[in-house]
């Protein structure tokens, strides 16, 4: 039983990455690919490491796989709001895009 | 199933990879680079922790960890680069 949850677990964040993938060649500028990789690539490595937790079941690796889970959650918000801070920065917004630009001086 | 889940869970990575590496290749900046490369070392991060799950064994989860932490230094260390390169 858990065996076919992990094995669902696994195809289901391999399925994510693949949304990811799609969405960083297909998505038109910076923004919107940092978009698509960071929200379905968190997700989908975070189902993978439930799939491997569920199929492996012995404590030490649970331990092992539930720092890398915590690493994944610190660490990929963090990269991609320093991401999307220098593309802003250095003008490569399309902002015909945008619906509001919030961070404009307009007063 | 073993070998069903194994296919399935090939072809799906692969194909994130190879998307992956396509925008690495066309850019056009170093941020677009910076996300292919961060995408790239996620792929292989949950190819690794799901060949360990396949066969059933523990021994590549420390590299998982390492994975993890540097796809976060690496696209730290490039998105610094790249601002300070263009003031």
């Amino acid at each position: 039983m858990a065996d076919w949850l992990g094995a669902g677990c696994l195809v289901a964040g391999a399925l994510l990455s693949l949304a990811a993938g799609i969405g960083v060649l297909r998505f038109p500028d910076v923004l919107d690919r940092m978009h698509a990789a960071t929200k379905p690539q968190v997700l989908g490595v975070l189902l993978l490491l439930a799939g491997v937790a569920l199929r492996l079941r012995t404590p030490d690796d649970i331990g092992m796989i539930v720092l890398v889970a915590v690493f994944q959650l610190a660490t990929a918000p963090v990269a991609a709001q320093m991401v999307g801070r220098a593309a802003y920065r250095s003008g490569r917004v399309d902002r015909s895009l945008l619906d509001t630009d919030e961070l404009a001086d307009e007063g | 199933m073993k070998v069903a889940l194994a296919t399935v869970l090939t072809v799906l990575l692969s194909v994130t990879a190879l998307l992956a590496l396509a925008r690495m290749y066309r850019g056009p900046s170093l941020l677009d680079r910076v996300i292919a490369a961060d995408v790239l070392l996620n792929t292989m991060a949950g190819a690794v922790g799901a060949e360990a799950a396949v066969n059933r064994h523990a021994t590549t989860l420390p590299v998982l960890v390492v994975l993890s932490l540097l796809g976060f230094v690496g696209a730290v260390a490039l998105v610094r680069f790249a601002v300070r390169e263009e003031p």
